[in-house]
């Protein structure tokens, strides 16, 4: 038995040896350099504990603009994401032939690395010396004035932005609602459709209780996930997001840590900190409010 | 409301792109009373669903014609209708209260025929008196047993005074204790508010204890439509004959010679007006009276006392199936020493099919 | 009532909803596939032809590869490559062996503190990476390890949510298999390859899909453990094409890159579409 023992912490060693290393001792870790004042990490030395890094970090106008952006993003992207998946979803479910090829169509951009299609987005729609861009151009077709999407004002970089992040994140968010709408048993629709029941009433009164408990998950991840935007605005403006007003709260975090900017983890650490606070707020809010309205 | 359905055929397309097209209901006529109690019977996949679907209109027929009383409904959607559907597995929904299950057709009304909230609510009371649940109506169907939703989905039917019930396979997710109890219960209701009600069940008990009419199906084909009782002394044929009682029909293959039915080489009864031909003879296991010098000699296997009765277990080389079932009263005497039974048959509880067609050949003492 | 005319306007009304659903689909299909399309198109346009179109045009008669020529031989596209293949096999590999063995132990033996630990393990799920990569940032550096695979590897090569996937599906195999491999002295390391693993091989395929997908995605914690142009990922590689390689305006050339690093997943995903969206539903989160 002793030997059987053994055995099991073997087979769990490598597990328990890499989760040490990477994630429980870095996330102790995390809290004491957030609290360690001035530290080098050339010198690895500091000179105070105290609520400096926080206090830095919360008056930098680099951070607020981040906190700024990702806050408009996630307020745009999650509903308008959600909603159309929805409709996508209900459309996806009420046809029969194609519906595997449209299923199939629409999750391709999960599987596609997103820096890569970030480039496409840009040219579409970036503005150069050469041409407008499809996007201008189409602008211009219905009568309106040229902008530059990505080099120009602050509302149409935070638009291309919110765009990009929707294409990516609509995969996921069409897949789960399409597979809980077809969860839902067809009686129930039969039960309605005998009854007369409209269609809007059907979707209302039937579909959309049956399928919430799925769709408060999405609202949450999808909090959790645009809360974490980062590589979505690299693909589009590239690394610097600082110069071009489109930094991110991770995108912050990763600029005090590395690059041009980099090598204060105190501050960096105080930030994600922060970021990590934010999103348990929300994600406890969300399941409070999850908790009432779901229905059974 | 009489129903009328007329050479009624459904086809759907074959599931695998080559194969042809399946024909799940085949030229079904019958014209059902106003007020009866009609019970669609046969085994899995024999179409007694989609007709069911059929005439609810969550299906439309590839040729024929449904009449509600004159009006001809074959094409119209199912809320234009005016049916009432009990599902087999009751689909009520599970986030409404069981109030909100009822009112849920109601609420559905537009126009004129809109009813105020006060209406509502007193025709939703009334439909679960009907069906005794007016206790339980603040619950959510999960806090209640099988049978209560059974009822919740049957008031939740007929609060809209449907011109026409349907229930598929109502009893069939209860256990055997409640079956019998819901299965007088609908019979009650049926009769309290005389709405034309049809269901399917693949239970031929279930369907012969209640139905004022049961048609019997098969493979999409209607094989019999009668009163239960002469349905099952008069089968038209070899299914309908082993599909109807328990336990089931014994069936022999035998012979005709010159007035005379022989079951293997024993003469067991004079049948008058058969010419002589190959036949099946299906005797019932009530049909077997135990006789010393009875005709048909079985080799005996078992006795089971069942109390009121007792069920003899024989064999018969001639026999279709492995071994014979007798009911025989237990006041009789079996002399249980002897390893054989001898019978002689109840001409009433024999019938003799052809053996080419499976057809019933009617015949005289 | 007239049936006719409820008949005739139900019967229209579902045609218009029909018509409706397919044209709003297609145009999301045409959104989605858009951006592929001109990636492709765009790769095969001359550079000169590129630039000469004030009004981009939908499509090109005069193809050409030179672009995917440039794309291998101005910048280091091979080399991006063959470092993202080297990093998503020997990363997904050494995951594999640490999950499987983990989640056997979880799953088929008994020993004092297994639920406790497993608890433990299914807490650090909730822990974003955001907040860790800082310290293994850290740690990465201090062990001299950037700019090697090693630094790239070995922080993603754990997962609790893998392991916890693959202990419930074994946990599914019925007891009496184990015992009847006891009975025949099957030792219990074989028990777990010729047993346990090929019956539990649906769900091994969609981890070890989900991993690739990741791996060949991965950006940020590449990004910040190599400067050195020998160890760049393709998402690296992308945007170190975009800041320095080709010259700012060869958007054909940008383009051939874009997509030769994103055909090999494309093919995997057509091939396994079903298993992929099977277990992204089962277990994928992103967005």
């Amino acid at each position: 038995m002793q030997n059987k023992n053994w055995k099991a912490w073997l087979y769990l060693l490598p597990a328990i040896a890499f989760l040490g290393v990477f994630m429980v001792y870095p996330l102790v870790d995390v809290f004491v350099y957030s609290f360690e004042e001035g530290y080098n990490s050339t010198s690895q030395t500091f000179w105070g504990t105290g609520l400096y890094n926080y206090s830095y970090v919360l008056h930098d106008p680099y951070f607020l603009q981040a906190v700024k952006n990702t806050f408009i993003l996630v307020i745009i992207t999650v509903p308008v994401s959600t909603g159309l998946a929805l409709l996508i979803s209900v459309g996806l479910n009420s046809i029969k032939p194609l519906r595997e090829l449209y299923q199939t169509v629409f999750f391709l951009p999960y599987v596609t690395n997103t820096l890569a299609v970030g480039l496409v987005f840009m040219i579409l729609f970036k503005k150069t010396a050469y041409s407008d861009g499809l996007i201008n151009l189409l602008i211009h077709f219905f009568g309106g004035q040229s902008i530059d999407f990505i080099d120009g004002p602050y509302w149409a970089k935070m638009l291309v932005m919110c765009i990009y992040t929707v294409w990516v994140v609509m995969p996921f968010k069409i897949l789960i609602l399409t597979s809980a709408l077809a969860s839902v048993r067809q009686d129930y629709y039969n039960a309605a459709k005998i009854d007369g029941t409209s269609k809007w009433r059907t979707f209302t009164r039937i579909t959309l209780p049956m399928i919430s408990p799925m769709i408060f998950y999405l609202i949450i991840t999808g909090f959790i996930g645009a809360f974490k935007a980062y590589s979505d605005e690299v693909a589009i403006f590239g690394t610097d997001l600082n110069a071009a007003g489109m930094n991110t709260i991770v995108g912050y975090v990763y600029d005090m840590l590395y690059g041009d900017s980099g090598g204060y983890p105190s501050f960096a650490s105080a930030a994600a900190l922060i970021l990590f606070a934010i999103v348990l707020t929300i994600t406890v809010i969300n399941l409070m409010i999850s908790k009432k309205n779901v229905q059974y | 409301m009489k129903v009328v359905l007329q050479h009624l055929t459904k086809r759907f397309p074959s599931r695998s792109k080559k194969g042809e097209e399946v024909t799940a209901v085949s030229d079904f006529t019958f014209e059902i009373p106003d007020g009866k109690l009609i019970g669609l019977l046969g085994p899995s996949g024999c179409g007694k669903s989609t007709t069911l679907n059929l005439i609810c209109g969550l299906e439309t027929p590839t040729s024929g014609h449904i009449f509600f009383g004159e009006d001809d409904v074959t094409r119209l959607p199912p809320e234009n209708r005016g049916v009432g559907l009990v599902f087999q597995n009751y689909a009520l929904y599970p986030h409404l209260t069981v109030r909100q299950n009822i009112l849920f057709p109601l609420q559905n009304l537009k126009g004129s025929e809109k009813l105020s909230k006060q209406v509502m609510l007193e025709k939703a009371e009334e439909a679960a008196r009907l069906v005794q649940i007016e206790k339980l109506m603040d619950r959510k169907p999960s806090q209640l047993s099988g049978g209560q939703q059974q009822r919740v989905a049957i008031a939740r039917a007929l609060v809209k005074m449907p011109r026409v019930l349907l229930l598929d396979e109502p009893l069939s997710n209860l256990d055997a204790r409640l079956r019998l109890q819901t299965r007088e219960e609908i019979r009650r209701i049926q009769r309290e508010t005389g709405i034309t009600t049809i269901f399917v069940t693949h239970d031929q008990e279930e369907a012969m204890s209640i139905s004022d009419l049961i048609v019997v199906m098969k493979d999409g084909i209607v094989n019999q439509i009668g009163k239960p009782q002469n349905v099952y002394d008069e089968p038209c044929n070899l299914f309908v004959a082993k599909f109807l009682g328990t336990p089931p029909i014994n069936v022999f293959s035998g012979e005709v010679r010159g007035g005379v039915l022989y079951i293997g080489e024993d003469g067991v009864l004079s049948v008058k007006g058969v010419s002589d031909r190959k036949v099946f003879v299906g005797v019932r296991p009530e049909g077997f009276l135990l006789e010393a010098a009875g005709p048909l000699s079985c080799q005996l296997q078992a006795v089971e006392v069942m109390g009121r009765d007792r069920s003899v277990v024989s064999t018969h080389p001639a026999a279709q199936s492995e071994t014979i079932r007798s009911i025989i009263p237990s006041e009789v005497q079996i002399d249980q020493s002897r390893d054989f039974v001898r019978f002689a048959l109840k001409p009433a509880k024999v019938h003799l099919f052809d053996a080419e067609s499976e057809e019933r050949i009617p015949f005289t003492v | 009532m007239n049936y006719d005319k409820i008949e005739q306007a139900a019967a229209r009304r579902d045609k218009i909803r029909k018509i409706i659903t397919y044209v709003f689909l297609t145009l999301w299909a045409l959104i989605v596939l858009f951006p592929f399309y001109w990636m492709l198109l765009t790769s095969v346009k001359s550079y000169s032809a590129y630039n000469g179109e004030y009004i981009p045009s939908f499509f090109t008669l005069s193809p050409t590869l030179q672009n995917y020529v440039d794309a291998f031989t101005t910048v280091n596209l091979a080399r991006y490559f063959g470092n993202t293949i080297l990093f998503t096999v020997a990363t997904t590999a050494l995951m594999m062996v640490v999950i499987i063995f983990a989640a056997y132990a979880f799953a088929r033996l008994d020993f004092p503190g297994k639920n406790l630990v497993f608890g433990l393990f299914l807490s650090l799920m909730m822990i974003p990476t955001e907040l860790v990569i800082i310290t293994n940032f850290v740690t990465i550096t201090n062990w001299g390890m950037r700019n090697t695979f090693w630094g790239l590897i070995l922080p993603s090569v754990t997962s609790v949510f893998y392991i916890y996937l693959l202990k419930e599906n074994f946990e599914q195999i019925p007891d009496e298999l184990y015992k009847a491999a006891k009975v025949d002295g099957t030792s219990d390391l074989k028990y777990l390859f010729k047993v346990m693993l090929p019956i539990s091989q649906p769900t091994v395929v969609t981890i070890v899909i989900l991993k690739v997908i990741e791996c060949w995605n991965s950006y940020v914690w590449p990004r910040l453990i190599t400067d050195d142009e020998a160890y760049f990922l393709v998402s690296n590689g992308i945007q170190e094409i975009r800041e320095n390689g080709f010259g700012r305006e060869n958007i054909p050339a940008m383009m051939a890159a874009v997509v030769v690093i994103s055909v090999p997943l494309i093919i995997l995903f057509l091939i396994f579409h079903k298993k992929i969206m099977a277990g992204v539903s089962r277990g994928g989160t992103k967005g």
